[in-house]
């Protein structure tokens, strides 16, 4: 269903990218994607740099034009549409806040060019929902990161438009006050329903704020889901290894019966659901995430079921009070996370020869041929 | 017996307060600048100053005796001079401002990578003596020069003649050859400040600006303008302040009935015997009437702040 406002846009509507391409060159940026956002969600577009991400959302406000594709909102095409055509504003990583203009101004900005001469009450409100009444008097300069960062989405807020872009919003603030505008945003988007589209590689960031996160990886979306699903069923070794941490063990398949795939892997017998397999022959990775691993002294201390990888040894012990971290290494060579809540288990010491274990049903399969390394990298990049 | 709570004894062995001592270095570092302003500035406007109410010739000597009336003089006689002065100056400055934003603009945000050499393309030029350049513009104006054949072959040229922008059917030596020449003299002037305060906005706030329903005639107007205002102003003033003084391309490209008050300042000066106090005059009050104009401009424009 759409309706249209005082101004004449239509409103409603999902935001469609159809075949969305962006070559620059012969590098091409974004590379034929294809995506839905449903209306009033909190999206999010999350890779590491250079993952096409940023030109996705350029493409979406038309500061970028794709070289192929089709963008829609609701049943409206915008592809060639100027952007001070389209319903859609922005909320730029380092802000961009007029400096000529005090803050009431910068806030006002939006409406005033579209010809609205009464925006007193519209800007006061927006100022209001972002707790900065107080300072509509000053100029952007005299305000703190995070003061501008409000500023900024009360500029693009104050627009209403049908999709707001954030670009890395919270890149340039500092870890406390980036957790607390993360909730402020959520807040700010429950209250407005808007639908926001969030450009970040803090996976952290994203997990937090998005109903749905695409993970995004040399211009293509490597997987699309909710954040628990994401983190529970990735779908490749680089969502595995980008969104929080994995332990990747390769192993190769033996059998399945029951809806259970045996494998084999460090000369061992290991079990994982099938359906939560992407493939069940052959080579395959055997994933699961540190805090699912335990470790004991004894293989008597694993429960049954349960899988179990011996061999191992102790070769680091991180006691963080909530939890300690191990990394265990196996006759191989490799080494395995392990992320123990503190309940008051003993703390093995590094060089203890240890058992690690796990629920097989926690964790998952992955298509054996991926570079088991994909993601790892782009992960600390993106933290650095 | 002392216990923890007890207040420290008091020191009485505390370093001696120790008298500020003056430091004399900025006074040092900037006594040869004031020396110069002094000799070079101070003393030559207050010559001018006395000078501008004494009496007298060249033979006799002059007298101060305050006669007040070379200003009256200085005024009421040489009215087209500082009509001239002032026009050809405003138009140069307007001229100019219309040449440079787009060239400015230009290199600060699409010049890339070749900024820095365009820059000094912008420059290059007035490596060369002031005086050559100027005289350059006689054979660029000459009668069988392209510029006058152009005109004459687009009939332009009755219609500058008709508004008295030329003269005949010359170019040469009519107040459009004049204000030709000072608008190529001037015009780098008008660019540097343009550029430097026009470089240094934010690209990305003309992204905030289309973002924002602004066309980029709006964009410009509401966000790229008001920021480059100090280099509007800047270079303005660059240029109307040594071009309402310049005589040179009124003298090298003008004729008699393109005067201005330099002309008339150096005739006194050089060619009459009794004419410093009167020239004299006529500087001063060119000198209060640019600092009137230039002060009022400056607080017309609401740009304190900014300068």
């Amino acid at each position: 269903m759409s309706s249209h406002d005082v101004l004449g846009r239509t409103e409603g509507g999902d935001l469609r990218l159809v075949g969305l391409t962006k070559r620059y060159g012969s590098f091409t940026a974004v590379d034929d994607l294809s995506l839905t956002i449903p209306q009033g969600s909190f999206f999010a577009l999350l890779g590491a740099s250079g993952c096409g991400k940023t030109t996705t959302l350029r493409m979406i406000s038309g500061l970028e034009d794709p070289t192929i594709g089709q963008i829609f909102l609701g049943e409206q095409e915008v592809t060639d549409l100027k952007p001070y055509r389209r319903p859609v504003n922005t909320v730029f990583q380092n802000y961009a806040l007029f400096p000529h203009l005090d803050i009431f101004e910068n806030v006002a900005f939006g409406l005033r060019r579209r010809g609205l001469k009464d925006v007193k009450k519209s800007v006061t409100d927006m100022l209001d929902l972002v707790e900065l009444g107080h300072l509509a008097k000053r100029k952007p300069t005299q305000l703190s990161g995070g003061q501008q960062q409000r500023i900024a989405l009360a500029r693009a807020l104050i627009n209403q438009p049908q999709v707001l872009l954030l670009d890395e919003p919270l890149g340039a603030l500092d870890l406390k006050l980036r957790r607390q505008m993360q909730i402020e945003l959520k807040r700010i988007q429950t209250e407005v329903g808007l639908t926001f589209v969030h450009v970040t590689h803090d996976q952290e960031e994203a997990m937090t704020m998005a109903d749905t996160i695409a993970v995004m990886n040399h211009g293509r979306i490597e997987q699309l889901g909710s954040p628990a699903d994401l983190y529970e069923n990735p779908a490749t070794t680089f969502v595995a290894n980008f969104l929080g941490q994995s332990n990747l063990i390769p192993a190769s398949v033996e059998g399945e019966s029951d809806g259970v795939v045996t494998v084999s892997a460090h000369g061992q017998r290991l079990k994982v659901d099938a359906q939560r397999c992407r493939s069940t022959s052959g080579k395959i990775i055997l994933g699961v995430r540190p805090e699912k691993v335990q470790v004991a002294t004894d293989r008597g201390e694993v429960p049954a079921g349960f899988n179990a990888l011996t061999g191992g040894k102790v070769v680091d012990t991180s006691f963080i009070g909530v939890s300690t971290q191990y990394l265990v290494q196996m006759p191989s060579g490799e080494e395995l996370s392990v992320f123990e809540q503190n309940t008051g288990r003993a703390i093995q010491r590094p060089g203890t020869e240890v058992v690690v274990y796990w629920d097989p049903s926690q964790g998952f399969g992955l298509e054996g041929s991926q570079d088991i390394e994909a993601g790892a990298e782009a992960d600390e990049e993106a933290a650095a | 017996m002392t216990t923890l709570t007890e207040a420290p004894a008091p020191v009485e062995e505390r370093a001696p307060e120790r008298k500020p001592r003056r430091n004399w270095t900025p006074w040092v570092l900037l006594l040869p600048g004031l020396l110069w302003l002094t000799v070079f500035f101070l003393v030559p406007i207050l010559t001018s100053v006395s000078a501008s109410v004494q009496t007298g010739n060249y033979d006799d000597g002059f007298k101060l005796t305050w006669h007040w009336a070379n200003y009256q003089d200085a005024i009421t006689k040489f009215g087209t001079q500082y009509y001239h002065s002032l026009v050809y100056s405003l138009i140069t400055t307007v001229v100019c401002l219309a040449l440079a934003y787009p060239v400015a603009y230009f290199i600060a945000f699409k010049g890339g990578k070749w900024k820095t050499l365009l820059m000094a393309l912008v420059i290059v030029p007035s490596f060369t003596s002031f005086l050559i350049r100027t005289i350059a513009w006689k054979t660029i104006l000459a009668d069988n020069g392209t510029v006058v054949h152009t005109l004459n072959s687009l009939h332009l040229l009755k219609i500058t003649t008709a508004l008295g922008w030329t003269v005949g059917n010359h170019v040469l030596a009519s107040p459009a050859a004049v204000v030709c020449g000072m608008v190529y003299n001037f015009l780098p002037f008008t660019i540097l400040p343009l550029y430097t305060s026009l470089e240094k906005i934010d690209p990305r706030l003309h992204e905030a600006g289309a973002d924002l329903y602004c066309s980029p005639f709006k964009t410009w107007r509401r966000i790229t303008l008001p920021l480059s205002m100090p280099g509007v102003i800047g270079g303005t003033l660059l240029t109307f302040i040594p071009a309402v003084g310049d005589y040179i391309n009124a003298q090298l490209l003008g004729n008699p009935n393109t005067t201005v008050v330099g002309q008339r300042i150096e005739d006194l000066f050089l060619r009459q015997t009794n004419g410093y106090p009167v020239g004299s005059a006529m500087s001063v009050v060119m000198m209060v009437g640019t600092l009137v104009i230039v002060m009022t401009y400056i607080w017309r424009a609401g740009t304190e702040d900014l300068l």
